[in-house]
């Protein structure tokens, strides 16, 4: 059981770690701001939820395991929010696609 | 497990830490908020990861002010910019 939950940790922290990979290639590299955002969202949403799926077997109590969803549940809602708004932003400022 | 989690939050860091070439170059300040926006989440899943690591449970605690002071940033951000007289070009927007 042991090693089956820190198979599960080693997982999802792995994947989790990657998609922050893929989220720095993705603004690095993506050729306007638009696209930046779209890599910016998978870091965050895929890149710490998948960290924090994968930490889960490693809380010692069931109200540090929520705390720890609580923490993604916040990202993911002011960065889907603060997405929207910084496309606005673009949207208003530079020329119009 | 604990060596995996501390290389695993380095990695993480080392890939923000890239990701901050963005606020150099640029161009307009929306990419720039866009790298903090990334610096603020990879933040916190490293305080996590570090947290996991040390048997911390308070590291949780950090990782939530971080994840708030990343949204203000946001939110800051867009208030100043849409805040100001829409159309008018500004000297740090080159492009």
């Amino acid at each position: 059981m042991k090693l089956f939950l820190d198979l599960w940790t080693l997982v999802g922290v792995l994947v989790g770690a990657f998609f922050f990979f893929a989220g720095t290639v993705g603004l690095l590299r993506f050729p306007d701001s638009l696209t930046r955002l779209h890599a910016l969202s998978k870091a965050d949403n895929l890149g710490l939820g998948l960290v924090v799926l994968g930490l889960l077997p490693q809380v010692d109590s069931v109200a540090a395991g929520i705390k720890l969803i609580g923490i993604w549940l916040l990202v993911l809602l002011s960065g889907a929010t603060a997405s929207q708004w910084i496309a606005r932003t673009l949207r208003q400022s530079g020329p119009g696609p | 497990m604990a060596e995996f989690l501390v290389g695993a939050a380095a990695f993480i860091l080392a890939m923000v830490a890239l990701g901050l070439i963005r606020i150099l170059r640029g161009p307009g300040d929306a990419d720039r908020i866009m790298a903090a926006q990334l610096l603020g989440t990879g933040g916190i899943a490293a305080v996590l990861l570090l947290g996991a690591a040390s048997g911390e449970a308070a590291t949780a605690d950090v990782a939530l002010t971080l994840a708030l002071l990343a949204a203000f940033a946001a939110f800051a951000f867009v208030k100043a910019k849409l805040g100001q007289a829409i159309g008018e070009s500004r000297p740090t927007d080159s492009q």
